[in-house]
């Protein structure tokens, strides 16, 4: 386990990084959900650009309790959603956007994994439902795109500072540490069947 | 009840007089300009005080009760967002100790992190503030039966807006969104009669939408019996992995019908963790499928750990001899639940955040 501290925007150092590795974030990152994902897509596969380039930044499955007050956006908790609704999109949304981190929940599949190893990205986990923690992270909310769709399934451009821990799930080698985890625990669920007379 | 243009404000952020101004003007008897004072000082007021300002209780008559109610009960789903119960919170600091892989006791670390930021800010722990779901133990000769259904209601379109909560309420069929964590039944009541009674005990549950994946409700074949209990709640809790937010709090319900098993495997969700079923026999099946469960090495978030689920809850009535039903409900770690007793006169006595009362004193 090797902890991490990135800046954005990030190029190679993602690289570097390695399924079980601690990962904190400072700099820009991008929040997308379902909605969000979808109408990133439609955009760019008509050719148009997205309201920000995300290159280089991350991605992050989030749909936060915010409000306005006066002209700044407050954000009162941020945690995670679960990434497993996203993987439908990801691995066309990182390659077609230059995203470089995926930041969510519950992991992610092997259409994701491929994605990372091709592209060199990799998705993280930061702890699900630790919102109140999330949102000290964020030192301001920079912009909010397609609130048309929602506020939590809205583009939200948030400045974060430390953002983290966040544990790398699916690495640039396109290694899984839950795939990997499930294969190994896998006897544990004998050993369970075992502990309680199941009959396998 | 409701404005409709009131709806949908609170995530939009534009305006001010959101489903909380409708809610506070249901008390029509107090000047208007007041009520909007009141609530743009709530709103620029964030911190953990002001949302547990003690009620005034002066000239008690039933208009007055059904608002006291209504601000208390509005307290109880805040609280229920932001503090977890002890149970919960000493559940947790004990699987940190008891972990010994360094990323698990990392992952717990940050769970108890959060824990103590939301406390000191009065912020929701997670931002999915879930479905709000009642459940009420109503004495037959308790004297506001008619008026609680109202009164949650309308504590739950206060509570929204005043901590503020994700308005977590959506239509089937068009996906509209209500803004105020309301709508066709929603928040949910379960109602329990208690005869000879004459209080009422209120339970909010603030339900996230992630922990409802491991949801079951399942017939299986008597002959399986106990052992088809086991492995059926085993499978689950593997299959689930990371995504329920573990470690979890398991509810098992075992009946004669589905929706019987269901219900028991849910309510089982309320018990303290560490509490027993009474049964002796259930007891120690309680125990054996925890440690079993804990046996798979999922751990904190799916890292890999000791800790999979804080606790085993299994509730049983007596089957139909050809059915057996199993229920198996999770709540994830951040097992959110809050507890107040109202007594025949209106008051109010808060029983798992017991500080509350202190304000109240």
């Amino acid at each position: 386990m090797t902890e991490y501290k990135f800046t954005t925007p990030i190029g190679d150092e993602a690289r570097n990084l390695r399924m079980g590795d601690v990962l904190y974030l400072t700099g820009t990152v991008v929040t997308a959900r379902d909605a969000g994902h979808r109408r990133a897509l439609e955009l760019l596969n008509r050719g148009e650009k997205l309201p920000v380039d995300l290159h280089g930044l991350a991605v992050y499955h989030m749909g936060p309790i915010v409000r306005k007050i006066g002209d700044e956006w407050k954000v009162y908790s941020a945690g995670p959603t679960t990434s497993a609704r996203l993987e439908a999109y990801e691995a066309e949304f990182l390659e077609k956007t230059g995203a470089r981190i995926v930041v969510g929940k519950g992991g992610m599949g092997a259409k994701t994994a491929e994605a990372c190893k091709r592209l060199g990205t990799a998705y993280a986990i930061y702890t699900g439902g630790a919102g109140a923690l999330a949102a000290k992270a964020i030192r301001r909310v920079r912009g909010v795109e397609w609130l048309d769709l929602g506020s939590p399934e809205a583009m939200w451009v948030l400045e974060v500072e430390d953002f983290g821990p966040l544990t790398v799930i699916i690495d640039p080698e396109g290694r899984n540490l839950y795939d990997e985890t499930r294969t190994r625990i896998k006897p544990n669920l004998l050993e369970a069947y075992k502990m309680m007379g199941v009959p396998f | 009840m409701l404005c409709p243009e009131g709806r949908g404000v609170i995530t939009e952020g534009v305006d001010l007089r959101g489903p909380a101004f409708h809610a506070v003007s249901l008390f029509s008897h107090e000047p208007r300009d007041h009520q909007l004072g009141a609530i743009l000082q709530t709103r620029t007021n964030l911190g953990r005080n002001r949302i547990f300002q003690p009620m005034t209780r002066q000239h008690m008559g039933p208009r007055n009760v059904e608002e006291t109610i209504t601000n208390e009960a509005s307290r109880l789903v805040s609280t229920a967002a932001i503090y977890l119960p002890e149970d919960v919170k000493r559940a947790l600091r004990n699987a940190q100790e008891h972990e010994t892989s360094e990323l698990a006791k990392k992952v717990f670390g940050s769970m108890l992190r959060n824990l103590e930021v939301a406390e000191a800010e009065g912020r929701p722990s997670c931002q999915d503030t879930g479905t709000v779901i009642f459940y009420v133990k109503a004495g037959d000769k308790f004297p506001y039966l008619g008026i609680l259904e109202r009164a949650l209601r309308n504590a739950t379109i206060k509570a929204t807006a005043d901590v503020p909560l994700r308005p977590n309420s959506v239509n089937i069929f068009t996906g509209k969104n209500s803004g105020n964590n309301t709508g066709e039944s929603i928040p949910w009541i379960e109602w329990e009669l208690v005869p000879g009674s004459d209080t009422a005990e209120v339970t909010v549950v603030l339900k996230g939408g992630g922990s409802e994946g491991p949801s079951i409700g399942k017939v299986i074949p008597p002959a399986e019996g106990m052992k088809g209990v086991y492995k059926l709640v085993l499978d689950d809790i593997f299959e689930q992995g990371p995504k329920p937010c573990p470690p979890v709090v398991v509810g098992v319900g075992l009946g004669p019908t589905v929706d019987i098993a269901m219900k028991l495997a849910k309510k089982s969700l309320l018990i303290d963790i560490g509490q027993r079923n009474p049964d002796a026999e259930i007891s120690k099946i309680e125990t054996s499928l925890l440690e079993a469960i804990n046996k798979l090495g999922w751990g904190p978030h799916g890292v890999g750990g000791s800790t999979t689920a804080l606790d085993v809850h299994i509730e049983a009535v007596n089957r139909h001899p050809a059915s057996f039903a199993v229920g198996v409900a999770t709540a994830c770690w951040e097992d959110r639940k809050s507890t107040m007793r109202i007594d025949p006169e209106g008051k109010v006595e808060f029983l798992t955040h017991q500080f509350l009362n202190r304000r109240n004193a």
